[in-house]
């Protein structure tokens, strides 16, 4: 027996313990340090409750299984640790779906734990049935059914490894209720044998050698750093990287803080609402150095005119994804930090080689690309500018920026306000922006601080929403309550589905369809419904003091910023356009400078 | 063309789904599957042929080669390999034509296995097209019906088989101790010794 880290007085369950199925699986999350999950009862799950009512790990009820997973999610992004949910059958379970997709798609390490109905009852359309292992098997890294509580512990701690290892993912673990309630004798899981499940962590040591090669070579070399810089715990490694390299570095939607915002390597966020100088940096570079990061369609534009005269180096853990969306030139199959340990490596060695002349030659050359990248800077930075009458979206989220010096949590919904956010917030380190950013789902943003807050007790946490967003997520103004979770939430409220509107508005001749979000409430009263603080504020002078009073609020806050309701996002990139291509703002409004 | 895909996978409940999936959710149609167990009952061999656009013919075997259950999958397409398929014809032929059936049975080496008053019941294997050469002539005779297994294939060159080795399950946090919810992405060790051929 051995005591827990954080909970030294329990003690760990022995071998041979009779123990129910719920036991087992308390025991079973115990050993994988899970201090906290998130979840939704209901009639299966009882038995499971049950025994939670007596466990030391916290159970944080949340007001929508939806946001379970989303909160669960924002405690993965958050620490880097396997985030925990846990749903009924049924309705339970489908309500799991879309947060399932989004860890999914953003590669977040999650462990969905669903009741199933009675074993004797699968199939039959059993009251709360539904096929939920059928159903989640496109929406997860892998799924189980539980047959019986003898394979339970197994299949618990396979799918914390499955999570957590390679290219992380959701998991889901679908259980009969007679599996909870059954007893048998719990013996500790030591192996865990998946011959299919293919790892791919060293990199190919002949091709490392010729991308480290091809970066001293390169006259105008382009970091595309991605999420996978974050999963893998790979920031450090990226910044003496880009001092090795000498190179600029794009950081991308997934990958906002993999790379200090202060860094003098860093430009900024390329692709569809990227800076100037990022897409241009990327069109125009000669050596694109693609890190842990899938080509999105949202970054590349069209394919074809994507970096064209760039050749490619494109590190990835996960096989599928090199290759997928442009062929590189140099693929290497690895861990991004420990590809990236090697590359550098052999660099050095490799310095050690040139001649001083060649060398001198060399930073000339590059001195050339940098400073055509600081013009492309200098051309146009992102518009910041202010209004004497109104409140500019870009005010509010310089503001933030400004207020939280780069370290708060932001964790962003999903539409206009992610966008202004990620391009006007800075973020000193990783794990500070936390969104939706593969599926885009809305809801996500006051959830996801939920869950974040959680793990970062020590830090300010915003969760920033557009008026759309934030009313799918006003049931869990309860839970925040409840749970005295210190968030701040910022609503951007245009009055509009914002990023609909705006592609209607360039798009479908201003015909504004479905998109006018009438009926807002007073964010006062409702903050106050909830027993919080809150207010809105329309005046821009008053917005700093409005957002420092959040701040300094010693509990959550809802702020309610009305804004310009007609502000598109520049620059733009239109769907399937080249990304050199960018629509900027029609004309400079009147500005107010900063 | 035809994509022919042969995937050693775990007999677990799901797997077969995991692999359609692949290609359901990029909406290509299967046109034909099989699937039973190896030499070892734990593992199946599936082959499946479907026509997949040439540029995402590796992405589609690279999805499958992610699945947890998947061991190897492997395109055959262009690779030495031997592809086989059965057929069970029934045809119902009138009783001056039996012997030409029998003949034409004969030349495609395959077998009656049921005879009546009716017709025969003819069993007939090999390459995919001489099976559907083998229904043309039968249709000649007379009305007839036609159960086909779908390819069967077997690749003839040696694949060695890359299988993740076991590595140790979360152990009572204690101090200094590791977790699988701590192990950092792909910390587990890779590659193994060479596994034979199944």
């Amino acid at each position: 027996m051995q005591a827990t880290d954080h909970h030294p007085h329990i003690r760990r369950a022995e071998t041979g313990k009779l123990m129910t199925g719920a036991e087992m699986l308390l025991e079973c999350l115990a050993r994988e340090g899970v201090e906290c999950f998130f979840g939704y009862p209901g009639g299966v799950t009882i038995p499971f409750y049950d025994a939670l009512y007596s466990h030391h790990i916290r159970h944080v009820l949340v007001r929508h299984e939806e946001n379970a997973v989303f909160a669960a999610e924002g405690w993965a992004r958050a620490t880097g640790k396997v985030g925990v949910c846990c749903a009924t059958s049924g309705p339970g379970a489908t309500n799991l779906l879309t947060g399932l997709v989004d860890a999914l798609m953003d590669s977040i390490p999650l462990v969905a734990i669903t009741g199933q109905v009675h074993s004797k009852l699968i199939g039959s359309d059993a009251f709360q049935e539904a096929d939920t292992f059928g159903i989640t098997r496109p929406a997860t890294k892998h799924n189980f059914m539980v047959k019986s509580i003898a394979e339970l512990p197994q299949i618990v701690h396979e799918a914390f490894f499955l999570a957590a290892s390679g290219r992380p993912g959701p998991v889901l673990v679908d259980i009969p209720k007679d599996v909870f309630q059954a007893r048998g004798h719990y013996t500790p899981v030591d192996t865990i044998h998946l011959p299919g499940y293919k790892l791919f962590t060293e990199g190919h040591a002949g091709q490392i050698r010729r991308a480290a090669q091809l970066v001293l070579e390169a006259e105008r070399p382009m970091v595309y750093a991605g999420g996978g810089i974050i999963l893998g715990n790979a920031s450090a490694e990226l910044t003496e990287f880009c001092e090795l390299a000498d190179s600029p570095a794009v950081c991308t939607l997934m990958a906002l803080g993999a790379l200090s915002v202060n860094h003098p390597s860093y430009i900024s966020m390329p692709g569809m609402h990227g800076s100037y100088a990022a897409n241009m940096a990327m069109s125009e570079c000669d050596l694109l150095i693609a890190l842990g990061t899938r080509f999105d369609d949202r970054v590349t534009g069209s394919l074809p005119t994507f970096a064209r005269h760039a050749r490619v180096i494109h590190v990835d853990i996960d096989p599928a994804e090199v290759g997928k969306n442009r062929n590189p030139d140099i693929p290497i199959v690895g861990d991004v930090k420990r590809v990236l340990s090697k590359m550098m490596k052999v660099m050095h060695e490799l310095k050690a080689e040139i001649a001083p002349e060649a060398a001198a030659k060399k930073t000339e050359v590059r001195q050339k690309w940098w400073k055509q990248v600081r013009s492309w800077k200098e051309e146009r930075p992102y518009d910041r500018a202010r209004s004497a009458t109104e409140i500019r979206p870009q005010h509010l989220m310089d503001t933030i920026d400004k207020l939280s010096g780069g370290q708060a949590i932001v964790c962003s919904d999903v539409g206009q306000h992610q966008m202004w956010a990620a391009q006007l917030i800075g973020f000193n380190e990783p794990r500070l922006w936390i969104n939706s950013g593969g599926l885009g789902a809305m809801g996500f943003g006051v959830p996801s601080a939920m869950g974040a807050q959680m793990a970062r007790p020590d830090k300010l946490v915003f969760a920033i929403a557009g008026d759309g967003g934030f009313q799918m997520s006003i049931p869990e103004l309860a839970t925040i309550v409840s749970q005295s979770l210190p968030i701040k939430i910022i609503v951007m409220n245009n009055g509009y589905l914002g990023m609909v509107r705006q592609w209607q508005t360039l798009f479908y001749n201003n015909r504004l369809s479905s998109v006018v979000l009438e009926g807002f409430p007073d964010a006062e009263k409702l903050a106050s419904a909830y027993g919080f603080a809150g207010r809105t504020v329309e005046k821009p002078e008053e917005l700093e003091d409005a957002l420092r009073t959040a701040i300094n609020y010693p509990g959550p806050y809802l702020l309610n910023v009305k804004v310009t309701p007609d502000e598109n996002v520049y620059p733009m990139v239109p769907a399937g356009g080249a990304i050199f291509d960018m629509v900027f703002a029609p004309e400079t409004p009147a500005v107010v400078s900063a | 063309m035809l994509q022919t895909i042969s995937i050693l996978l775990e007999n677990k409940p799901g797997a077969l789904l995991r692999v359609t999936g692949v290609l359901s959710a990029r909406g290509y149609n299967i046109e034909t599957l099989t699937v039973a167990k190896t030499l070892d009952p734990e593992l199946s061999r599936m082959t499946i042929t479907v026509d997949v656009e040439d540029r995402l013919r590796t992405q589609v075997v690279k999805q499958m080669n992610k699945l947890v259950n998947v061991l190897q999958a492997s395109d055959l397409t262009d690779s030495p390999a031997v592809i086989r398929e059965m057929v069970l014809v029934r045809v119902r032929c009138p009783q001056d034509s039996r012997t030409s059936v029998l003949k034409e049975a004969e030349i495609f080496h395959s077998r009656i296995v049921d005879s009546s008053v009716e017709g025969f019941a003819i069993e007939a294997t090999g390459d995919p097209e001489k099976l559907d050469e083998f229904i043309e002539v039968m249709r000649t005779y007379g009305e007839i019906e036609v159960s086909r297994s779908g390819s069967v294939g077997m690749s003839l060159e040696t694949r060695k088989l890359r299988l993740q080795p076991p590595v140790q399950a979360a152990v009572p946090s204690g101090p200094g101790a590791v977790s699988s919810s701590t192990i950092p992405s792909g910390a587990a060790p890779s590659g193994s010794a060479p596994v034979p051929v199944i």
